[in-house]
C-alpha cells in the first residue's frame, strides 16, 4: 500500500501515484483535496503509475475534472473502465426529500387533527372489543384466560409494591415535614392528620401511583405487544384461532384495573406512615393522636373517590399501552415512538381524568 | 497488487469456541487469498455463522488466532482496530439495515462516519453503489421497512460495499430469495468480485449458489474444517458429511 500522491512533472503533467483507495484516501485527504486544487486547469494527467483505483478516488478525480474526460490523459485500460463506471453514475442527483413548505405544514397540522381522531377511535374500538369479548366470556366462563391474569396481577401489581412504597414513605415525610413547617408558624400543627389525609387519601395516592404504573407497567406492555407484532408471535396466536384481546390484552386491562386500587390503598398506607413518622419527630404528634384523628377529620368517601379514581386510572393506562403496542410496525424506530408516545399519552390522560374528577366531586366528601 | 507478496486476507490458526459447556470449534484452520471466494459449509448449528462472527471479530476465540490481512485480528488500539475493520464489509443474513434511516442514508452511513468524504461526493457514491447492486436512484429515499427481501439483500450488500472493502463476508447471502432472484443476486456478487477484485467468504447451505460462486469449498465438520478444496475435489471426499451434503447431486456426476 503506497501513499497516495500527485505531483506535476518536468513534462507539465499532472503525474498520479500509489494507492488511490478510500482507505489510504481518506488518511491524507485535506492535503489532497489541496494538491488536486492547485492543478492548472488544462493540465494533462497521467495515471499510469497508480496502483489502484476504487470507486471513491475515481469519484475524486471525476469531480475535479468536471465530470468530462480531459483532453490528454494517460491511464491503462483497467483504470479506464473504474472511471467509465463512476462516470456513467455521477452527478444523477439522487431524489431529495421533499422540502418543508408552509403547505407542508397545514397539511402536517391537519394530519395530526386526524391521527387524534384515528386514535381516538381505535381506543373507543378497543374498549368496544373488550366489552364484546367480556360478554363472550360470561357467556363461555372456560375461556377465561385465567393464567394470564394472575401473572399479570403479580407483574403489575406485586412486583410494583416496593417501588411504590418507596415513593410513597418518601412523598408523606417530605409533605409532612413542610407542612408542619408551615402550620407551625400559624399555631395550628393540629391541621396536619387534616392536609395529610386527605391530600394522599384523596389525590396524591392515586396520581402518584398512576404515574408510576404508566412508566413501569405501561411502557411494559407496549413494548412486549409491540415486539410480539415484530416478531409475528400475534399472528401466529391469530392463526391457532387465539383472539389476541382476548389473550393479550384483556388480562392486562383488567388485571391492571384490579390491582390499581390495591396499589393506591397501599402507598397511601405507607404515604401516612411516613407522614406519621415525620409528624412525631417534627411536632412530637403522638401516632396515637394520629390514629384517632384521622377518621375523624377524612371522611369515608375520600377513601372511595380514591379508590375509584386508582381502578379509572389502571383502566386508563392499560387500555393506551395496548393501544399503542398493537400499532407497532416492524422496525426499531416504530417501537421506541409508541413506547415514548404510550406513556407520554398515559400520564397525561391521567392528568386530564384527575382534573375531571375534582370539579365533578367538589361537594363529595369534603368537610365543612 | 502482486499476488506472492501480500499476505493472506483471512488466516484462522487453531481457533476454539465454546459457549459453556458447548465446544463449537475446536482448533479450525484456513487460509483465504487475495480475489478469491471461499464458501463455507456445513450442517445447521456446526458453528459455521459462529466462525464469521469470530472473524469479523464480534466473538472473540478462547484460543487461536485470527489473522486479518497479515495483522493479528485484535492487535493495536481503537483506532488501530478500527482501521482494521473497516477494510471489510459485511452482510448479515437479515440485511442489519438501519430502521431509521432511509435506503441512501443507510448507504451513507459509513462514509459520514469516516468524517472526511463530502456531501456531493457522498451523493455520488450513494447513487454509483446503488447502481452497482442494479437499483435506482429513486429507491434511495425508501425505509427499510418499505423494501422487499431481494432488495434488502441489495442495499445491505451496498452498504457493505460503501467503505470499499478489501473483503466482503456474506452470511447467508441467498437465504429467504426464490430461486430466480437468488440466482441475480449470485451473478450480481459474481459480477462484483471480479470487477472490484475483492476477496470474499461466504456462509451457505445452498448448493446452486456453492457451483456457481466459490472457487473452494471449506467444509466446517466435527467442530473444525476438515478440507478446503475445489467443489470438484470436495466432491470426491470420502466424510458422511459431505456425501450427505452433495449427496444427489454427486450421484447425478
Amino acid at each position: 500500500m503506497a501513499r497516495p500522491s500527485l505531483e506535476i512533472d518536468a513534462r507539465g503533467y499532472c503525474r498520479l501515484t500509489g494507492t488511490w483507495t478510500l482507505g489510504e484516501l481518506a488518511r491524507h485527504l485535506a492535503q489532497i483535496r489541496l494538491q488536486l486544487q492547485a492543478v492548472p486547469a488544462g493540465s494533462p494527467w497521467r495515471l499510469q503509475e497508480v496502483e489502484r483505483l476504487d470507486s471513491f478516488g475515481a469519484m475524486l478525480l471525476w469531480q475535479r475534472w468536471g465530470r468530462r474526460w480531459p483532453r490528454e490523459l494517460e491511464i491503462s485500460e483497467e483504470l479506464r473502465g473504474v472511471l467509465t463506471a463512476v462516470a456513467a453514475h455521477s452527478g444523477k442527483p439522487l431524489p431529495r426529500p421533499p422540502l418543508f413548505t408552509p403547505l407542508a405544514a397545514l397539511v402536517l397540522l391537519g394530519s395530526l387533527l386526524f391521527s387524534f381522531l384515528h386514535h381516538a377511535r381505535d381506543l373507543v374500538t378497543l374498549l368496544g372489543q373488550l366489552t364484546l369479548d367480556l360478554l363472550f366470556l360470561l357467556r363461555h366462563p372456560r375461556q377465561w384466560p385465567l393464567k394470564e391474569l394472575s401473572a399479570n396481577v403479580h407483574k403489575v401489581g406485586v412486583k410494583a409494591m416496593p417501588v411504590a412504597a418507596l415513593v410513597g414513605f418518601l412523598i408523606g415525610v417530605v409533605l409532612s415535614y413542610l407542612s408542619a413547617m408551615q402550620l407551625e408558624a400559624f399555631g395550628v400543627e393540629a391541621y396536619l392528620v387534616d392536609i395529610l389525609g386527605l391530600g394522599i387519601i384523596r389525590e396524591l395516592g392515586p396520581v402518584l401511583v398512576a404515574i408510576l404504573v404508566a412508566g413501569r407497567s405501561g411502557s411494559a406492555m407496549t413494548a412486549q405487544l409491540g415486539v410480539m407484532r415484530v416478531t409475528e408471535e400475534i399472528d401466529a396466536l391469530a392463526t391457532m384461532g387465539i383472539s389476541r384481546t382476548i389473550r393479550l390484552v384483556l388480562p392486562k386491562v383488567l388485571a391492571l384495573t384490579l390491582v390499581m386500587p390495591l396499589l393506591v390503598l397501599w402507598t397511601s398506607a405507607v404515604a401516612l406512615l411516613g407522614g406519621m413518622l415525620s409528624a412525631k419527630v417534627q411536632l412530637g404528634t403522638s401516632f396515637a393522636f394520629f390514629l384517632e384523628k384521622l377518621p375523624q377529620v377524612v371522611p369515608m368517601a375520600n377513601l372511595y373517590i380514591g379508590l375509584g379514581k386508582g381502578a379509572v386510572f389502571g383502566l386508563l393506562i392499560a387500555l393506551v399501552a395496548c393501544h399503542f403496542g398493537l400499532r407497532i410496525r416492524p422496525n426499531t424506530e416504530s417501537l421506541a415512538s409508541n413506547t415514548t408516545a404510550s406513556v407520554v399519552t398515559a400520564i397525561t390522560t391521567v392528568i386530564l381524568v384527575d382534573a375531571m374528577f375534582a370539579v365533578a366531586l367538589r361537594n363529595v366528601g369534603v368537610p365543612l | 497488487m502482486v499476488k506472492g507478496l501480500a499476505p493472506p486476507v483471512v488466516e484462522l490458526r487453531g481457533v476454539v469456541c465454546q459457549f459453556g459447556d458447548n465446544l463449537v470449534l475446536d482448533g479450525v484452520d484456513l487460509t483465504v487469498w487475495a480475489d478469491e471466494i471461499v464458501a463455507l459449509v456445513g450442517g445447521s448449528g456446526s458453528g459455521k455463522t459462529t466462525l464469521l462472527r469470530h472473524i469479523i471479530g464480534l466473538n472473540r476465540s478462547a484460543a487461536g488466532e485470527i489473522f486479518l490481512f497479515g495483522e493479528p485480528l485484535w492487535a493495536g488500539n481503537y483506532l488501530d482496530q478500527q482501521n482494521r475493520r473497516r477494510r471489510f464489509g459485511v452482510l448479515f443474513q437479515q440485511g442489519a439495515l438501519f430502521s431509521a434511516f432511509n435506503v441512501g442514508d443507510n448507504i451513507a452511513f459509513p462514509l459520514r462516519e469516516l468524517g472526511v468524504v463530502r456531501e456531493n461526493e457522498i451523493r455520488d457514491l450513494v447513487a454509483y453503489k446503488l447502481a452497482m447492486v442494479e437499483l435506482e436512484p429513486e429507491h434511495a429515499l425508501l425505509m427499510p421497512a418499505e423494501l422487499s427481501g431481494g432488495m434488502v439483500k441489495r442495499v445491505a450488500l451496498a452498504r457493505a460495499l460503501a467503505m470499499e472493502p478489501e473483503l466482503l463476508l456474506l452470511d447467508e447471502p441467498t437465504s429467504g430469495l426464490d430461486p430466480d432472484r437468488s440466482a441475480a443476486f449470485v451473478r450480481l456478487i459474481r459480477r462484483l468480485q471480479r470487477q472490484l477484485g475483492i476477496s470474499v467468504v461466504l456462509v451457505t447451505h445452498d448448493v446452486a449458489t456453492l457451483s456457481s460462486l466459490a472457487g473452494r469449498v471449506a467444509v466446517l465438520a466435527d467442530r473444525r474444517i476438515i478440507s478446503a478444496v475445489s467443489l470438484e475435489e470436495t466432491r470426491q471426499l470420502r466424510h458422511p458429511f459431505i456425501e450427505r451434503f452433495f449427496g444427489p447431486s454427486a450421484a447425478m456426476d
